[in-house]
């Protein structure tokens, strides 16, 4: 596999604080590579450091199998979608498009030619005269990414840029990236801190946390089988209980804690009994009925009752309190419309397949 | 005046707001409107008027185009009218030159306090009067001044050279005093410059020279145009100036005005030239714009 990007081990300060921290990692030609974070966790940093416009304290970034020490941003093979887009609003459509080619000293007519053909590419045929303030945001959208892939770069970085549009517009530009990334081939960096645009355009995300890399998988891997606590609590959203491993059988975990609250689990890394442990279990991942013979018997069973509805169509959920520990579970609500009467106060049962919540050490910091 | 009484006694017979408001507004813009009534058209009026008769005899005038006539023959006139013009641009292009990094060393580069600090700096020299600030320049540069002395002192030169009456001296000094009204609008429009732009130009290949030329001045172009506009006005309209740094050698027009009006007690040709000077900064003006493709409007809005 041939990697577009390479970073090894490298490290950036800003005066005490450690932004990002000896990270190595490869991005493979062609794919579409995100890094999540939440913000501050110095994915913009590193994400800086790609483009060139900041240098590392120390480490190695090789992009195209170049190393890039000293190599200024105008001289990279790497283009870059800025969070705002930072289009030129001097210039018209065609001119910003063509600026970067312009810059290499192309004959006029080549670079209207180029432009035309890019524009066509990204569904803006004729767009050249007009100006940027005429377009919509989806159509500035394009521009930007049609004023860096006509320098056919190695590298595209893109820099949150669906983080300004409207809920609507950000849905339909997930698709479109998604596609024009498959149709240019060009390996893109993406970062966010949105989680579903990461799950839904990436082939690879790697979740960012303190300068660090949590986990770098498939977005499948990231959400099955969360490698860290904060991977597990950042990807998708979970019912996160804490305790103590009460029992430990190869890797069925067994939770307790004061409450009462006992909940069986699936140990990722090294739990021995006695130890502090947090568990994640995925509102999606668990079952509710109203009675308890409607549930798998060979799960346990819990039951509570429902403290609020959480309606939001396809992503509808319910809270509850666990009756014996009165934990709070969020659970999501299935699409059948079998509980679309439920009631706040009602008693339910819920349970959950045990190898499909997580159990972790817990962190220093949590206990 | 009946729209008034009007308004009174509608107000009067049924309170109303927007009458009332609008009552108010012609009350703050009163002041604005006479000063612009009375201090400026009325005597442009008045200077029209004059600079199109002639006397015939003592208290006797008829209408003529003499004066505008005196200043195409007269080589004098026309010669300084034109060396005026010259050195204002040369004098506004100066200011634009060394007002530009002073901007985008307050717009771009400085923190918050520094800037404060450099701001004030700025202005300082405006808490003292045009006069004495122009006296101090001369107290530098006459021959028996600082500046001559240091030069002999470091041996730059035999004899304490006369650095003041030189055009240079001149434009030296009106670059000075118009610095402020350069810098003002030039750093609140490279303000307005979103930094990401300059990263995207240099991201796609972009180098200083090409991003100052196709993203920084295209952005700035309306503050860069407001400042030259002041600055020219300014300096085409300054008389203390040229006269004091450049002595009988500045020729400056302002001083064929003074000359006419006071020393010659020929109003007629003094309003006459004050009407050239109005047409002469005036077409420049539209001219620059034009040149720059700025509307007016856009640049005042600055």
């Amino acid at each position: 596999m041939h990697a577009d990007l390479q970073a090894a081990r490298i490290v950036k300060r800003f005066g005490g604080h450690l932004a990002v921290d000896e990270l190595s990692f490869s991005v493979a030609r062609g794919s579409f590579f995100s890094i999540l974070g939440p913000s501050g966790c110095g994915k913009t940093t590193l994400l800086r450091m790609i483009a060139g416009f900041i240098a590392p304290d120390s480490g190695e970034i090789h992009i195209g199998g170049r190393n890039m020490a000293g190599v200024a941003p105008n001289r990279r093979p790497v283009n870059m979608v800025f969070q705002h887009l930072a289009l030129f609003p001097m210039m018209s459509v065609g001119d910003n498009v063509g600026y970067g080619l312009s810059r290499r000293g192309l004959p006029k007519a080549e670079i209207a030619r180029r432009v035309g053909e890019m524009l066509e590419r990204v569904s803006l045929a004729g767009a050249q005269a007009k100006r940027i303030d005429q377009l919509s945001g989806g159509q500035k959208q394009r521009v930007a990414i049609a004023r860096s892939l006509v320098l056919e770069p190695t590298l595209l970085l893109l820099d949150e840029p669906l983080g300004a549009l409207d809920l609507k517009l950000r849905e339909h530009m997930k698709i479109e990236l998604k596609q024009l990334q498959a149709a240019f081939g060009t390996t893109f960096v993406y970062i966010t801190h949105d989680q579903s645009e990461a799950l839904v355009l990436s082939d690879q995300v790697a979740v960012m946390n303190a300068g660090r890399f949590e986990q770098v998988g498939t977005p499948q891997q990231l959400y099955y089988e969360p490698q860290t606590p904060f991977v597990a609590g950042f990807v998708g959203a979970s019912n996160r209980l804490g305790g103590r491993a009460t029992a430990v059988q190869g890797d069925a975990v067994t939770l307790s804690n004061e409450q009462g609250l006992v909940l069986h689990a699936r140990a990722v890394g090294a739990i021995s009994a006695g130890d502090p442990v947090q568990a994640f279990v995925r509102p999606e991942a668990t079952t509710l009925a109203r009675e308890a013979s409607a549930l798998p018997a060979n799960q346990p069973i819990y039951a509570g009752q429902v403290q609020s509805l959480l309606f939001d169509g396809a992503n509808s959920a319910l809270l509850l309190r666990e009756e014996r520990s009165s934990a709070e579970f969020r659970i999501a609500l299935p699409q059948t419309g079998q509980f679309s009467d439920l009631q706040v106060g009602e008693r339910v049962h819920f349970g959950f397949d045990p190898k499909q919540a997580v159990c972790f050490a817990a962190p220093p910091h949590a206990r | 005046m009946p729209a008034e009484a009007n308004a009174a006694r509608a107000t009067a017979a049924r309170p109303d707001n927007a009458l009332q408001a609008r009552l108010l507004f012609m009350l703050l813009l009163a002041p604005a409107l006479l000063w612009l009534l009375g201090l400026i058209v009325l005597p442009h009026l008045e200077l029209a008027t004059l600079s199109l008769r002639e006397r015939v005899a003592p208290r006797v005038y008829k209408l003529s185009l003499n004066q505008y006539r005196t200043f195409i023959d007269e080589p004098l006139y026309w010669h300084t009218f034109v060396r005026t013009a010259w050195m204002s641009v040369l004098a506004t292009a100066l200011t634009l030159l060394i007002a530009f990094p002073i901007a985008w060393t307050l717009a771009k580069l400085v923190r918050a306090r520094a800037k404060s600090v450099l701001f004030m700096l700025c202005l300082v020299p405006f808490w003292i009067s045009e006069t004495v600030r122009t006296l101090g320049w001369m107290i530098l540069l006459r021959e028996s001044g600082v500046l001559p002395g240091l030069l002999v002192s470091f041996g730059l030169a035999d004899t304490p050279p006369e650095l003041l009456y030189h055009d240079a001296t001149v434009l030296v000094g009106l670059v000075y005093t118009s610095l402020l009204f350069m810098v003002v609008p030039l750093t609140s429009a490279l303000e307005s410059l979103d930094d990401a732009l300059i990263e995207a130009a240099y991201d796609l290949g972009g180098n200083g020279p090409s991003i100052l030329w196709r993203i920084v001045i295209p952005h700035a172009a309306p503050g860069i145009a407001a400042g030259c506009i002041v600055v020219f006005m300014l300096t085409l309209g300054n008389y203390l100036t040229p006269t004091l740094l450049g002595g009988k050698n500045s020729l400056w027009f302002t001083e064929q005005i003074y000359t006419q009006f006071i020393t010659r007690f020929n109003w007629e040709q003094g309003a006459a030239f004050g009407f050239l000077l109005l047409t002469l900064s005036t077409a420049m003006v539209w001219v620059g714009l034009k040149l720059s493709g700025q509307s007016f409007g856009e640049v005042m809005r600055r």
